[in-house]
Formats: structure tokens, C-alpha cells, sequence
């Protein structure tokens, strides 16, 4: 790995950490958000950037981590880490299952396919209502947010924790993607977006990777919702709609899809425009609709992307 | 109620729930088939036509039965025009690549939505029927309108079929479905075709929510309804077969009212959409369509 | 855009209590650096800041308008008369997109950026649960306007209060010896399958059940259900009593094919306003609800003899005597949710005035204030009636009213006590650290 790419990744996380020596209140509750959610469009651009398969459906990941820690922590009585892990771990088995067969569909009909399967669970949320409460959600409580670290007692309702504990996630899904898309897997997924028969013929097993690619994806997504409803006590079934599924889509492609920091960027500033549009206008969706058409006309490969193309060709 | 009375409401109910997706997923259909692209905003032309529905009720002097006619027109006109607009500025500048059509369908879907609740507002509205009847059976009673619904829909569906299969504006179609190099081999407009196509598919589709929303409301978020079980509709019965269509429109509706009975509809809902899905990997013709070239 | 001030951040560290005391090596780090410096006290005559969470967009937007349109009136009013304690409000107003993801950030953005000194005014129970972690965290004072139980149930913390409007456990018991009494006691239970209808489900069968009546058929319906009549099969032919609640886009739709189905043959109706909310009892279609009866927190319909405080509440919200809007007739309010904003903000003004409140410093303060509170006098202030607040679980209980539709029109039949809606607390707010 060269140095310019350790060092601009490191620089942004050593900046995100010195952030919250200088910024105000609000911006460290929302840096945090953006944080986790970056994490879930990280994931995302594994599968659509680097892997070329856009899918409708990642919203049932996301929540599959948000109800496995909700649930394990207000039904299963887990302490927090332990849910963590439980929802983790959920988010592996269910991107495998959902992975195996998905991924026998291609093109346009991944795409349905995976939001039908999101669909799917987001009803089975509904159906399942007395347990999870359908669209009113499950409020993790205080008490239920606190747990020893090594003897040291935490508690997630403190932001600066949680800023930190966001961030250390953040920093680790960077990691993480930067050694998969350097390492072999990267380059075959790639090989597959440009050319799958011909990345087959030689000689790799292109079911294999799709499906790593895949299950990695998920279980991002998976790690940044039960991060979310640890760190934001909330889970509900808005959380695992639709709309869900497409924020990670519209972040990426705004950041820059296959480029390791361009869903993080694309996160921060849609987060940011949507902030700022509801301030004074209540059409903030107005503006995520302009900003995806006006994407896909005129900076098909987004912010990062572009840049890539005409300056820094180095950039992972 | 006894189980007879039951069972016959549920197939009426499915009767017209069958119609209701036939209708939605015609245009859907159309697109899907001719173009290979997904209109993700299908669901928003649905909902303008049936608020367009509502305002030409609301402005239209004597009636209702005039105000749904002058809609029957209105509707179609200004969504295909819409259609028009998204076809020459959107897909076309895309080169109808279908993963880019998605995303910007989706981003058109948002601003549509936005319009509708800025221009119309948030409260749902209801639309008078043209003839208000109630059939009054000896069990429970059932809305005239309901039933024309169906024979609307069925109406609708043999005249499209008919300019499909019968006209030489339909073999042109069909051509360009088949093929789009040989299209243009051929002399055949292929640019001209898709644009006629799309404009088609939301007229048709703003025609479907004029005869249905009678019998549902206006709201600018329902949309999202209408796109999902066109979806559902247009996967099961094969991509682009219409008769297909007709034919999944028809299994969903009668088996959804039917099963229902027994289960949850919630669960009636999630068995189609897991079905859909496994229909698409284990047999992405769809049931009823034939194989790709 | 609200006018931006110059804020001069405090030199002093205001050390976190409760975090101190929950976790002593990492709330130390807290108070040493990182991002959370409080800020200077406000100055007296600062305006006081109310951030208004309000569903804008998304699928809350029809109640949304009549609730700022309700809230604007009454801060209008309160700032003609002084303000609160000589200061004036201000409301700072954010969408939520009915989204509680959304919702949650707003509330972050009241606390820290706006430095709004309570959040109040949110109406959807999903949204209300995921705010109000963030507002119990951020110690900002939320006052929602929700009806739902998930205040008085305990879910939530000691931050977030329903002081103008009743719970659904309320309503819904409240109601259940009159319809056993006068309609029935065999009833067939119709409700939204989530969590609001779940809450009519179990309260409402315990209370008839009391009443040596029962539930003899649950019959759930999905939010996202556009067709109604093969539920209304499902009723049994012994059903005595249909009890209806429904919300939602397709309301309207439920109602009509419910008439379209028995047509005028039809047992007797009892139904919670929120199946026909901002929808006319003249739409057509609804013919068949004549001599049918409603919930109504607040009857829309100001009858012949109409209470001094009802007809200027109307006056100053631009609503007319039957619950529409006085520029447009056919413009029907929400008129059984929307008064909660009025009385909301006239508890949040009686509360902030007890407690001395000044500043941010003062939210502890007030929030005892606001659990002191016991019983609320009817008038301008409370034009919907007296009603006695229970500071322990945070919830306010009134008069419930049911009317039966005369003319296309609801007519007042009985007003329950307050007693008839009251129920053994479940929890305890002021237990928990401030």
C-alpha cells in the first residue's frame, strides 16, 4: 500500500478525532450519525462499486443489526457489547441466506430481488408486531445502555463515548475496505463489474466472490444498524423501509462509488444538504431527488470519482 | 358471516383486485417490455393521474360523471406529457442504461412526490364516482362501481392488446422489443418507438388511477403501493408478456382475496413478495414468459 | 431563518452529573474536553425558544398543518399577553418528515444547535419514540402532543412529558361502560395492525370485559391496506357492537366500504374519530353513519350552546362551528388532536413561570415544575375542559366526549368524568435522576 493512501485515510481519521476537540455540540451529535451511517454506505459500496451489483435491499441488513441489538438487549436481556456481537453475527447469516440466492439473479432483477426480500422483512417486522412493536418501535432505556469495559463502566448515552465509539467503528470499516479492494478480492470483484464471462474463463470462481462481496456488504450494514440502535436507543420498522435502502445507494453515488472514501464523503454532505434544506423549506426531498438526477446526468462516477478520473489516479 | 357469502365476497374482492393490478401494471408492463428499463417513478404517475382525478372533479361543473370523463382525458394527456419530458431530458441523455434509469427514476420519484404535496397538499382526497350504486345482495352489499372497474380494466386490456398484436404500430413495438439493432435495421425509429412507449406506458398507467381512485383516495405518498404490485405483477407474469401479466394479475388478486380469508394479510403479502423474488431467480422469464434469446 | 446570535461560550465547565455518577473514568474524560461546553444563560429578555417538531412531509403531513397552524395561534396569543415570565416565544419550527431517524436528529439539532429551550409538539407515537432518548440524553424538556400510551407506560424518561392531550388507555376505557350499557356488549374490535391498535385492542377488551361484556371478534388491519371489504366478513353475525378505529391516508375509503358493505342494516357503530380525522361527515358515501357514534376528545361540531372558551379557541385557530377551516369549508381540522398544541403550550408557559425558569440551567427546575402540576382549570387556556395531570407517569387525563352524527353532523351525547378515564399508574417518573 503506498504512503499517500495511508496517509490521506489516516489523515481523515485523525482529523474526525481531533473534530471533537473543536466542534460545537451539535456538530459532534451529528458527526457521530454520520459516523455510523457512513459505516452502512462503506458496506454498500463494496457490493455496487467494487462489485458492480446494485441492490434495492440493503435496508433489511441494516435492520437486521438494528432489531438484533434492540431485540437482544430489551427481550433477550444481553448487555450491550453482547448484542453487538448477536446482531453482528445476525447480519452474517442472514447476508449469507439472502447472498446464496440473490446472487443466482443478475442485472435488473438483483436489483428486484433484493428489494423484494427487503420488503419482505420489512413486513415481517409489521407481522411480527407484538414483539417488535411494528412502526412504534422499541426504546432501549437508559440502564439497559450501560455496561462495564474491562471494569471500566460505560454508558452509551455520554456523546463523547459514543463519538468515539462511532468513529473506531468508522475507522476499522475503512480499514477493512481498503485491505479488501488492494487485495486479490478486490481486484477480482472489479474484474467481474467490467467483465464477468470473462473473469470466469479465467479461471476464478465468480460465484464466490460475488457472494464474499455480498456477505461483506451485509454484514456492514448490519454493524451500522445495530451500532445505531445501541448508540440512538431506537429501533422501529421506518428504519427497515424502502427509503432505507436507497440513502446508501444515493450516498455512494454521490461520494463516488468504488472509491473507498467517496460513500463516507457522499454520507456526510447529503446528511448535511438535508439538514440545512429542512432548516427553512419543508422540500428537503426535493433536493435528494434533484441531487440523484442531476447525479446520474452529469456525475455518473460522483464527487471522489470524478476527481480520480481527472486528477488523482491513485486514489483506492 | 357463512362460509359461502365469504367465499364470494372474497372472489369479488379478488375480481376487482385483480383489475386494479392488471390496470396499474399494464403501463409498467409496456415499458418494462419494449424498453428493458425499470420506471422506478411508475408508482408517481399513478398517483398524479389520480390527483389530477381529483382536481378535475373538484373544478369541472355538473357532477361527477363529468368530472370523471373530462379526468378519462386530462389525466393522460398531462402525465404522458411528463413522460415525454422525462424521456427526452433523462433516459435518452442516459442511453437507457438500465441501472442509471433506476437511479434516476428513483430521484424523479422524490421530486414528484415533493410537487404533489406542494402543490396539493397533504390531506387525502376523495374522488366521487361517476354513478354511485350499491348492489345490495342478500348477505352484504358490494359498490357498483367496483364492478365497472372490471369491465373497464378488461376493456382496457384488449385494446391494448389489440393495437399490440393487430397493428402495424404494434409490430413496430414488438420489433423493437425483439431487437433493437434490427429495429434500427430495418428503418424502424427506434428513438421515436421508446419515446411513444414511455409516453404510453404513464398514459395508460394515469388512466388506470382515474378509474381506481374512486374507490381508494388521493395522497401524494400512494404511490409506492401501486409500483410494488406492478412489480410483483409484471415478475410473475414474464417480463413484457402482457397476456402474462394478465394472467399473474389475475392468480394474485383471486388467491390474495381467497387467502386472506385464512391468514394474515400481512403474511398473504409476504408470501407474494418472497415469491416474486424466488420467481425471479429460479425462473426469470417469469411463469408465463418464454426464455431470453 | 430565525435571526443567528453571537453566543459567547461559558469559560466555566459544567460538570455532568448523572454522567458522572454512571461512569466515572469516561464521564471524567467528558468534562475535561471534548465538543459539550454549556453556554452562557441566556439573557432575560432573549426570546424563550420553543422547537416545534412538526410533521411537514411524509405520512403525518395532514395533521402537521392544523398543528402549526394551531400552535402559531396560541403563541400569537401567549406573546399579545406578555410571553412567558416577560419573554417572548419563539417557535423554531423543523420538519421531522414523520420519520423518527429524523425526528431524532431534530430534536439534537433543538438542543445544541438552536439552543431552544424544550421541544414540544410531536404528534406520530414512532416518531415520539425515537426522539425522545434523545431528549432525555440531551435533558431538553419534550412535551409531545401524541395521545399515545408510550408516556404513561414508562417507556420513555423523565424528559418527555404529554401534558394537553389523554392517552389512548384512557380514551379507550373511558368508553367501554357507556357502550356496554348503551349499545351493546358483544363487540367486534376493527383496528390498525400496529402498535396504536394494539394498544385499543388490550385496553379496550379488559374494560368491556369489566363491564361483563366481550370481544367476540379482533380483526386487524395492515396499515398499508387500501381495500377494506373482506375484513368487514370476518364480523359475526352476533355482533352487537362494531367498534372502529383506523388511521391514515385511506380513512376515508375504510368508512365507505364499511356503509357500502351493510349499507343502512347495520349493527350499531362505535367509532374513534380517527378513522373520519380532517375528513367531513357530509363526504359523500358516509350517508349511512347517520345516528352512528364517535370518540371525540373535542367535538368539532360546537353545538347550539357552545362554552365561551370554545367559541374563542375557534375564533383565534381560524376554525369555524363545525371544525373546518373559516376560508374553507371543506377544509375539516383535526379538530380532536390539535387543541393538545393550545393547552401544550399554555402548561409549558404555567410550568416555566412556577420554576423561575431563565435558562437552559433551569430545565431540572422546570421539570419539577411541570411534575407539580396536578389539577388544570377549564378556560382559554384549556378550552377542550379541566383535566388533572399525573406527574408521576407524565400524562394528563380529561374529559373523553362521544357524539352521535345528526344531520352529517356529531352531537354531543355524554362527557365522561375524568375519574371514568383514569387507570393505576405503571411507572414512576420522578424516581429517575434529573
Amino acid at each position: 500500500m503506498t504512503a499517500r493512501i495511508v496517509a490521506l485515510h489516516g489523515a481523515v481519521i485523525v482529523a474526525l478525532f481531533l473534530a471533537q476537540f473543536v466542534a460545537s455540540d451539535y456538530a459532534v451529535l451529528t458527526i457521530t450519525r454520520i459516523m455510523v451511517l457512513a459505516v452502512y454506505a462503506l458496506g454498500y459500496n463494496i457490493l455496487f462499486g467494487y462489485a458492480g451489483l446494485l441492490s434495492l435491499g440493503h435496508a433489511m441488513f441494516f435492520a437486521t443489526g438494528l432489531y438484533g441489538a434492540a431485540l437482544g438487549v430489551t427481550r433477550l436481556g444481553m448487555a450491550a457489547p453482547e448484542a453487538f456481537l448477536f446482531a453482528t453475527f445476525c447480519g452474517v447469516i442472514v447476508s449469507i441466506v439472502i447472498g446464496f440466492v440473490a446472487l443466482r439473479a443478475s442485472g435488473v432483477a438483483f436489483m428486484i430481488v433484493t428489494l423484494m426480500f427487503s420488503q419482505a422483512a420489512f413486513l415481517a417486522v409489521l407481522y411480527f408486531g407484538d414483539i417488535t412493536r411494528g412502526d412504534e418501535g422499541i426504546v432501549i432505556k437508559d440502564g439497559q445502555r450501560m455496561f462495564p469495559l474491562f471494569g471500566v463502566p460505560m454508558n452509551l448515552a455520554d456523546p463523547v463515548l459514543r463519538y468515539n465509539i462511532a468513529l473506531a467503528f468508522l475507522a476499522v470499516a475503512i480499514v477493512l475496505c481498503l485491505i479488501a479492494v488492494r487485495s486479490k478480492i478486490g481486484h477480482v470483484l472489479v474484474a467481474i463489474r467490467e467483465n464477468e464471462s470473462r473473469t470466469a474463463m479465467l479461471g476464478y470462481d465468480v460465484k464466490r466472490y460475488k457472494l464474499i462481496a455480498f456477505v461483506l456488504s451485509g454484514s456492514f450494514a448490519a454493524v451500522s444498524g445495530a451500532a445505531y440502535a445501541l448508540l440512538f436507543a431506537y429501533a422501529g420498522s421506518t428504519l427497515a423501509s424502502i427509503q432505507y435502502s436507497i440513502h446508501p445507494l444515493l450516498w455512494t453515488l454521490l461520494g463516488g462509488a468504488a472509491t473507498v472514501l467517496g460513500p463516507v464523503l457522499g454520507t456526510a454532505l447529503m446528511f448535511l444538504l438535508v439538514d440545512f434544506a429542512s432548516g427553512f423549506t419543508s422540500a428537503s426531498l426535493l433536493f435528494v431527488g434533484v441531487a440523484l438526477i442531476l447525479l446520474v446526468l452529469f456525475f455518473p462516477k460522483g464527487i471522489l470519482g470524478t476527481l480520480r478520473q481527472r486528477y488523482w489516479r491513485w486514489l483506492p | 358471516m357463512a362460509f359461502f357469502p365469504h367465499l364470494l365476497l372474497a372472489l369479488l374482492e379478488g375480481t376487482v383486485a385483480a383489475a386494479v393490478l392488471a390496470l396499474s401494471a399494464l403501463g409498467l408492463s409496456l415499458v418494462f417490455g419494449v424498453m428493458r428499463v425499470v420506471n422506478v417513478a411508475h408508482g408517481e404517475f399513478f398517483m398524479l393521474g389520480a390527483m389530477l382525478a381529483w382536481f378535475v372533479a373538484k373544478m369541472a361543473p355538473g357532477g361527477p360523471a363529468v368530472g370523471f370523463l373530462a379526468a378519462l382525458i386530462v389525466a393522460p394527456l398531462l402525465v404522458g406529457a411528463l413522460a415525454f419530458v422525462t424521456e427526452r431530458l433523462l433516459l435518452r441523455r442516459i442511453n437507457y442504461d438500465p441501472e442509471a434509469t433506476i437511479v434516476a427514476t428513483i430521484g424523479l420519484m422524490f421530486v414528484i412526490q415533493q410537487l404533489a404535496l406542494s402543490v396539493f397538499g397533504a390531506d387525502a382526497k376523495a374522488v366521487p364516482a361517476p354513478f354511485s350504486y350499491r348492489i345490495a345482495l342478500p348477505w352484504f352489499g358490494f359498490s357498483g362501481y367496483k364492478l365497472f372497474v372490471v369491465v373497464a380494466s378488461v376493456a382496457l386490456l384488449l385494446g391494448v392488446w389489440w393495437v399490440l398484436a393487430k397493428t402495424k404500430l404494434g409490430l413496430i413495438m414488438r420489433v423493437t422489443q425483439f431487437d433493437r439493432e434490427t429495429a434500427t435495421a430495418f428503418g424502424i425509429p427506434v428513438n421515436q418507438v421508446y419515446s411513444a412507449v414511455f409516453v404510453a406506458g404513464a398514459a395508460l398507467v394515469a388512466i388506470a388511477a382515474v378509474l381506481i381512485v374512486p374507490i381508494q383516495q388521493a395522497h401524494y405518498l400512494m404511490g409506492l403501493d401501486p409500483l410494488l404490485m406492478s412489480f410483483i405483477v409484471v415478475i410473475i407474469g414474464g417480463l413484457g408478456s402482457i397476456k402474462g401479466s394478465v394472467i399473474a394479475a389475475v392468480i394474485i388478486g383471486l388467491s390474495d382475496g381467497v387467502i386472506s380469508i385464512f391468514f394474515s394479510p400481512t403474511l398473504a403479502s409476504i408470501i407474494a413478495t418472497l415469491a416474486v423474488a424466488l420467481v425471479l431467480v429460479f425462473r426469470p422469464q417469469g411463469l408465463f414468459g418464454v426464455p431470453a434469446r | 431563518m430565525p435571526e443567528r446570535k453571537l453566543i459567547v461560550p461559558d469559560k466555566k465547565l459544567i460538570s455532568r452529573r448523572s454522567a458522572l455518577k454512571l461512569a466515572g473514568a469516561g464521564a471524567a474524560a467528558a468534562t475535561m474536553g471534548p465538543g459539550f461546553m454549556r453556554y452562557a444563560q441566556a439573557q432575560s429578555s432573549e426570546p424563550i425558544r420553543i422547537g416545534f417538531q412538526v410533521h411537514k412531509t411524509g405520512i403525518g403531513a395532514a395533521y402537521g398543518k392544523w398543528y402549526e397552524q394551531t400552535t402559531n395561534a396560541a403563541v400569537k396569543l401567549i406573546n399579545e399577553a406578555g410571553g412567558i415570565g416577560g419573554r417572548p416565544v419563539e417557535i423554531v419550527a423543523e420538519d421531522d418528515a414523520t420519520d423518527p431517524g429524523r425526528g431524532a436528529e431534530v430534536v439534537e439539532k433543538f438542543a445544541t444547535q438552536h439552543k431552544c429551550d424544550v421541544a414540544f409538539g410531536t404528534l406520530f407515537s414512532h416518531v415520539v419514540m425515537g426522539s425522545a432518548p434523545r431528549a432525555g440524553e440531551l435533558k431538553i424538556p419534550y412535551f409531545v402532543v401524541s395521545e399515545g400510551h408510550h408516556v404513561a407506560s414508562g417507556k420513555l424518561n423523565r424528559y418527555t412529558f404529554q401534558p394537553g392531550i389523554t392517552d389512548v388507555r384512557s380514551q379507550v376505557i373511558s368508553m367501554a361502560p357507556w357502550i356496554a350499557k348503551n349499545l351493546g356488549k358483544k363487540v367486534t374490535m376493527i383496528f390498525p395492525d400496529f402498535a396504536f391498535g394494539y394498544d385499543h385492542r388490550d385496553y379496550f377488551s379488559a374494560a368491556i370485559k369489566a363491564q361483563g361484556g366481550e370481544v367476540n371478534a379482533l380483526i386487524p388491519i395492515p396499515p398499508t391496506e387500501t381495500s377494506f371489504s373482506r375484513y368487514f366478513a370476518q364480523i359475526p353475525s352476533g355482533t352487537e357492537v362494531i367498534y372502529h378505529v383506523m388511521v391514515g391516508p385511506a380513512v376515508l375509503t375504510f368508512v365507505k366500504e364499511l356503509g357500502e358493505f351493510y349499507g343502512s342494516n347495520h349493527p350499531p357503530l362505535f367509532g374513534f374519530i380517527d378513522s373520519l380525522e380532517a375528513v367531513s361527515l357530509k363526504s359523500p358515501g358516509l350517508e349511512f353513519l347517520e345516528g352512528s357514534y364517535f370518540w371525540e376528545a373535542y367535538p368539532r361540531n360546537a353545538g347550539a350552546k357552545p362554552a365561551d372558551a370554545d367559541t374563542f379557541y375557534r375564533g383565534k385557530v381560524g376554525v369555524d362551528q363545525y371544525g373546518s377551516s373559516v376560508s374553507d369549508p371543506n377544509d375539516v381540522s383535526t379538530y380532536s388532536h390539535m387543541f393538545g398544541c393550545w393547552e401544550t403550550l399554555y402548561i409549558i408557559k404555567q410550568a416555566m413561570e412556577a420554576a423561575g425558569y431563565k435558562g437552559p440551567d433551569d430545565r431540572a427546575k422546570l421539570i419539577e415544575a411541570a411534575e407539580a402540576i396536578t389539577t388544570i382549570p377549564e378556560g382559554n387556556e384549556h378550552p377542550q375542559g379541566d383535566k388533572v395531570f399525573n406527574g408521576k407517569i407524565h400524562q394528563v387525563f380529561g374529559h373523553q366526549n362521544i357524539t352521535q352524527v345528526k344531520g352529517g353532523v356529531g352531537e354531543l351525547v355524554y362527557r365522561t368524568t375524568i375519574e371514568e378515564g383514569m387507570y393505576e399508574p405503571e411507572a414512576d417518573y420522578t424516581a429517575m435522576p434529573l
